[in-house]
């Protein structure tokens, strides 16, 4: 406890005196760029970045699948991430409207092919999806062992048979109504999906570690499904709230009210999608910029990157618990919503 | 803006996976968690109703037993009761026949006794009378000795025969 005392004292003094530390840094050497840095990890890449040691980036190279107007190319991403490289025809822009993406020059104009490479943050979904799958399946198949009527599963079984109970009974059963029977797998694979992805975005260790739920694409993804599972299967009730609601009959012969219930349809799961990805991408970044922190001031001398270390790694530790919650909640929140929506479009069956 | 552009190509393999899982959990790992959960729920509550009625069972089977054990317990005050009062009438009746038979036997002895008595006074009687008799004749014959007593004696004894035969 004193120890921790003085390390905050430290940090203490050197917040109040940035000028004096600054004064005895000496710059120099290579620029660091936290912007640069949390961008990078924030957005999608056709490589798994893992670490550098001493210039020399160790690499987790990806497929790459793209059809230009050669047609089809398979390669591995090591053959086009570097500086400089064209494989085929294509390379990645630096700049302009398709920065870091592959693209081809046809008539020197620069052209997007169709790409559905396997980036980092595809194989990152891939892997949380295979984490989540595994888990159920040994799960599942600890019932099929034991196939007694009084059978309590203990250990894994267990585990997410109380959570599965505990989401089923607090989320879906009361906000999906007497229907949920036919959407549980839905909300129970996004629950799961999405709080395995946000766990394993916060350990930093490859194969997790990739910004997945914090990308617009998948929480895109999420929110159409969830917009599918909505308006597919509601009721005559619900559509007949959309086109014909009991309101006033200028307010449906404008059609005004019909306007805005339909718009309602692409607000809701746009809610959905939004707010999975700020809070993840936000969660990302406030770890990262902290992180950042302590090689911003590697130059600021010893006592106040030493100082401003401590002071980061404490409240990474913070963030991280605090992310940890998070990743539940926005899990939470999702299944919730989508409940929610999905009960309110089933009304009256 | 880069962040906010969603990829085609990553839509296109996170549909294909999750599509994949969804359709593997729907089919292979929820039907059988839920169903056994439910199982058991269902279970439980059978249990639980069955523990319910056992409880139920067990009280009257209690009450039922109490009852048994106070009417035992009334029993056994009224036995004891008629072993008490059935104890006293044996004892007085006896009582009852010592004090008869006492007075019976007490009856026929002074009954004996009484006949005895009068058989000795009866025989006592004769005895006496015939030593009456004897010291009559005695006297009788002392005097008849000589004639004229004997003559008279003839005329009493005549007359009182032949007044017999009148």
């Amino acid at each position: 406890m004193k120890l921790f005392l003085r390390y905050v004292l430290v940090a203490a003094i050197a917040l109040v005196a940035p000028s004096v530390a600054s004064a005895s840094g000496h710059g120099g050497g290579e620029s660091f760029s936290p912007k640069e840095m949390v961008m990078e990890h924030l957005a999608d890449s056709y490589d798994w970045h893992i670490i550098t040691i001493k210039d020399k980036d160790i690499v987790v190279p990806l497929p790459v699948i793209v059809r230009s107007s050669t047609g089809w190319h398979i390669f591995s991403s090591d053959k086009i991430c570097h500086e400089g490289a064209v494989y085929e025809g294509l390379y990645i822009a630096h700049e302009g409207k398709y920065k870091d993406k592959i693209v081809e020059d046809i008539d020197g104009v620069q052209k997007r092919p169709l790409d559905i490479s396997l980036t980092k943050t595809a194989c990152g979904a891939v892997f949380s999806l295979i984490v989540v799958m595994i888990l159920f399946l040994v799960a599942a198949s600890a019932y099929k062992k034991r196939d007694e009527i009084d059978y309590c599963p203990k250990g894994l079984a267990g585990l997410m048979e109380w959570l599965i109970s505990s989401i089923l009974d607090s989320v879906i059963k009361p906000c999906v109504g007497s229907n949920w029977r036919k959407f549980a797998p839905y909300l129970l694979t996004a629950f799961f999906f999405i709080f395995v992805t946000n766990l394993l975005g916060l350990i930093p260790i490859f194969p997790a570690g990739a910004n997945v739920t914090g990308n617009i694409t998948i929480t895109l993804f999420m929110a159409v499904m969830t917009m599918l599972a909505v308006n597919l299967f509601g009721s005559k009730h619900y559509y007949k709230e959309i086109f014909w609601p009991d309101v006033p009959v200028f307010l449906k012969a404008i059609p005004l009210m019909p306007l805005i219930e339909i718009i309602g349809i692409f607000t809701k799961p746009f809610a959905l999608m939004m707010r999975l990805f700020a809070n993840i991408l936000a969660g990302h970044s406030i770890i990262l910029s902290l992180c950042c922190i302590i090689f911003v001031t590697v130059h600021m001398g010893a006592a106040v990157n030493g100082s401003m270390t401590a002071v980061a790694l404490l409240f990474m530790i913070f963030m991280n618990c605090l992310e940890l919650l998070v990743a539940f909640l926005q899990a939470y929140v999702f299944t919730m919503l989508s409940s929610v929506f999905i009960g309110l479009a089933q009304e009256g069956h | 803006m880069g962040l906010l552009t969603p990829s085609g190509g990553l839509l296109f393999w996170m549909t294909i996976a999750f599509g994949v899982v969804f359709f593997i959990l729907a089919k292979f790992a929820f039907p059988v968690i839920l169903g056994s959960v439910e199982k058991r729920e269902k279970y439980i509550g059978t249990q639980l109703d069955a523990a319910r009625a056992a409880e139920v069972r067990i009280a009257s089977l209690e009450e039922e037993g109490e009852k048994i054990i106070a009417d035992a317990e009334r029993e056994k005050v009224n036995i004891l009761k008629d072993a008490a009062t059935s104890r006293d009438k044996i004892v007085g009746d006896a009582r009852e026949t010592a004090q008869e038979e006492a007075a019976r036997i007490i009856a026929e002895a002074k009954k004996q006794a009484q006949e005895e008595k009068d058989a000795i006074l009866a025989s006592a009687r004769g005895e006496v009378a015939k030593i009456a008799i004897a010291m009559a004749s005695k006297v009788l014959r002392d005097q008849l000795s000589d004639s004229q007593a004997q003559e008279a004696l003839q005329e009493i004894l005549g007359d009182e025969a032949s007044g017999e035969k009148v």
